[in-house]
């Protein structure tokens, strides 16, 4: 049972990336290794242009590292096949964009329905989980509308219901305040501070320090190279981290 | 994911946008419909073209026209009777054919006048409905009796006010010979040959002796057997050919399943042509839906990368994408049948004809204008699966 608590969500080791354009190679991710434990809350922060799009492209099994290894739940990403890395981010990844990136003609209980489709639920199930997901976020009343007729809060807030409705690992948020202003943004970050304290894993990518702080731990991503920062003793936060997690454990046993 | 349930989704997106889906289903309803009317005006005019064929006489019957070339130029009686020996052949007709005039009163009408032996009522199934039929006493005899046709009967005794049935037992001239109406044939309607009606019918030895005729001008054969038609018409030739000493030219065997032939295939080539036509209309409607799903998938883009991550597989995409495709093709082949049997209702109507549209070219319209769907489907279909995630996503 330790065991199998011991590994972490991400284990990223030695990973880089890079990209042939016009005959000429460039490097978007130098080497980055990264370690995220379960029921952690991190923040990837960096300007536009350092690479943070590209990390976060090969956390949520969008991109596959052209060196390196990335494990996400201890099971190898690099080189697996288009098809096998769509069933891992069916199965252990929840998506918040920037952009909602909400379906425009299905309505919020449908979008929520999505990824479930996909994943093969029989309708009733699908239903139930999608409905359970919006009413954590607060949207119990307005399943049945299109994002058109919702506020940009409450998109994103539909977008988190989604990500929630596969019970995922990781939550896996790219810049979600980035299109709210700053008051909705903080209800939203508000809501993600208090998924984590229910036990979810999140991995927040932004470029705003200001929302990094409210993030449990913080890197840096700077022309492809990670740092950490506010380093609160490294393997000491992991183990915290990880203390969480079992005392979790022992409240739901 | 589960199969109905792509159904379901390539469904509703068909049906959100409709301009879409009617202006990229209506190459296919045309072509369908097309199809669908052209098949039923060929049936039409083949279902006229048979009628007026099977007017010339039952398949079973063979012609022989004397065409009177060469040294030897007639037959006798005797000698078409002959031909009744050919293997295969049931019975022999012949005939002597000339122009003349009938009068009866004062009304006179220029009329075919057959000379004809008793077997012409079984070999050219032509019986009376009053009266009765020559017989051989009337060739023995050189009775002057006489078979009239219904038109011939109409024309001459309506002008004089008497009822054109009760023609049997009336006397009339013909050439100036006085002829008794023994019988008044049944209506046999036209065909391409002109009216059957309008003749009249005496014993064939009667007819050579006023018409100062040697021989017979038509052989009317019929067949036992119609499987056995060309060995049958092979027989009748090598004895004509014997009797008129190697000359070909002077006598043609006519086969009623030939001229059916000939003509129907005429017809055929025709229709199928058009049918050529109606399927390069279909292909043109094919390209059409191809189109507008490759714009569908530039324009659904970043649909498309959402779906793939949140879990939509290649295949996913690529069933989404061919089923709408498919179902924009059935749309329209489905509206394109309804549109057909208008058509062809509405052509059966003005032309007057029997327009008819067989189950079987309905089922091929519908089952082409699907695999349509699915072969130029394929390609826009094959481009949404292969768009990576992560462009498709940063598509605006």
């Amino acid at each position: 049972m330790s065991e199998y608590k011991a590994v972490p969500l991400i284990e990223m080791t030695g990973v880089s990336k890079s990209y042939w354009m016009a005959r000429e190679k460039t490097t978007v991710l130098h080497q980055v290794s990264l370690r995220v434990a379960q029921g952690e809350f991190l923040a990837i922060v960096g300007p536009s242009g350092s690479g943070k799009s590209t990390l976060m492209n090969m956390i949520g099994c969008l991109d596959t590292p052209s060196e390196g290894s990335y494990k996400l739940e201890g099971a190898e990403v690099a080189g697996q096949s288009d098809n096998k890395l769509t069933e891992l981010r069916n199965k252990k990844i929840g998506f918040i964009f920037q952009g909602y990136h909400l379906l425009p003609r299905l309505t919020a209980l449908e979008n929520c329905e999505l990824p479930l489709i996909y994943r093969g639920l029989s309708g009733k199930e699908r239903r139930r989980r999608a409905m359970e997901a919006l009413e954590r976020v607060g949207l119990g009343e307005r399943m049945s509308h299109r994002p058109s007729e919702l506020s940009g809060g409450q998109q994103q807030r539909v977008a988190i219901a989604r990500a929630l409705a596969t019970n995922p690992p990781l939550l896996l948020a790219d810049e979600p305040t980035g299109a709210l202003d700053s008051k909705t943004g903080m209800e939203v970050l508000g809501m993600m501070e208090e998924l984590n304290r229910a036990g979810q894993t999140i991995v927040l990518i932004t470029h705003d320090m200001e929302v990094a702080q409210r993030a449990g731990r913080t890197v840096v991503i700077r022309d492809g190279v990670l740092s950490e920062q506010e380093r609160r003793g490294g393997d000491e936060a992991d183990a915290r981290a990880q203390d969480g997690v079992h005392e979790r454990v022992v409240q739901q046993a | 994911m589960k199969l109905t349930q792509g159904l379901r989704m390539a469904f509703m997106s068909v049906l959100s946008n409709k301009l879409r889906t009617v202006l990229s289903m209506l190459g296919i309803l045309i072509g369908v419909a097309t199809v669908i009317a052209l098949v039923a005006m060929g049936r039409a005019s083949s279902n006229e073209v048979a009628e007026q064929v099977s007017a010339l006489g039952s398949p079973n019957s063979l012609q022989i026209n004397i065409t009177g070339r060469g040294t030897v130029t007639t037959l006798s009686v005797e000698e078409a009777t002959e031909l009744g020996d050919v293997a295969n052949v049931a019975g022999v007709a012949p005939i002597t054919s000339t122009n003349a005039y009938a009068k009866y009163g004062k009304t006179q009408v220029s009329v075919t006048v057959e000379g004809i032996t008793p077997s012409y009522e079984a070999v050219k199934d032509f019986p009376v409905q009053d009266g009765r039929y020559l017989a051989a006493p009337d060739l023995t005899g050189n009775t002057k009796a006489a078979l009239i046709g219904v038109d011939t009967a109409a024309d001459l005794f309506e002008e004089e006010g008497e009822d054109p049935l009760a023609a049997v037992g009336k006397k009339i001239t013909i050439n100036g010979y006085n002829f008794t109406i023994v019988g008044l044939l049944e209506s046999q309607g036209s065909s391409l040959a002109g009216s059957n009606d309008e003749k009249i019918l005496i014993p064939i030895t009667t007819a050579q002796k006023i018409f100062q005729i040697g021989g017979v001008s038509t052989i009317n054969l019929m067949v036992e057997d119609i499987d056995l038609m060309d060995a049958t018409v092979a027989g009748a030739e090598a004895v004509l050919y014997e009797k008129f000493r190697g000359n070909e030219n002077a006598y043609r065997v006519f086969n009623q399943e030939e001229a059916m032939e000939t003509l129907s295939s005429v017809n055929e080539t025709m229709n199928r042509q058009l049918i050529y036509v109606a399927i390069i209309s279909l292909i043109v409607g094919g390209i059409g839906i191809m189109n507008i799903m490759l714009v569908s998938v530039t324009e659904r883009t970043r649909e498309i990368g959402i779906r793939k991550s949140l879990g939509a597989k290649k295949r996913d995409i690529l069933f989404q994408f061919l089923v709408e495709a498919v179902c924009i093709s059935g749309l329209g082949g489905a509206f394109g049948i309804g549109l057909g049997y208008a058509a062809s209702f509405i052509i059966g109507a003005v032309m007057q004809s029997e327009t008819e549209v067989p189950g079987n070219t309905v089922l091929l319209a519908f089952a082409f204008s699907a695999l349509v769907g699915v072969v130029f489907g394929y390609l826009p279909a094959n481009k949404a699966a292969s768009l990576r995630p992560v462009d498709a996503l940063r598509h605006d």
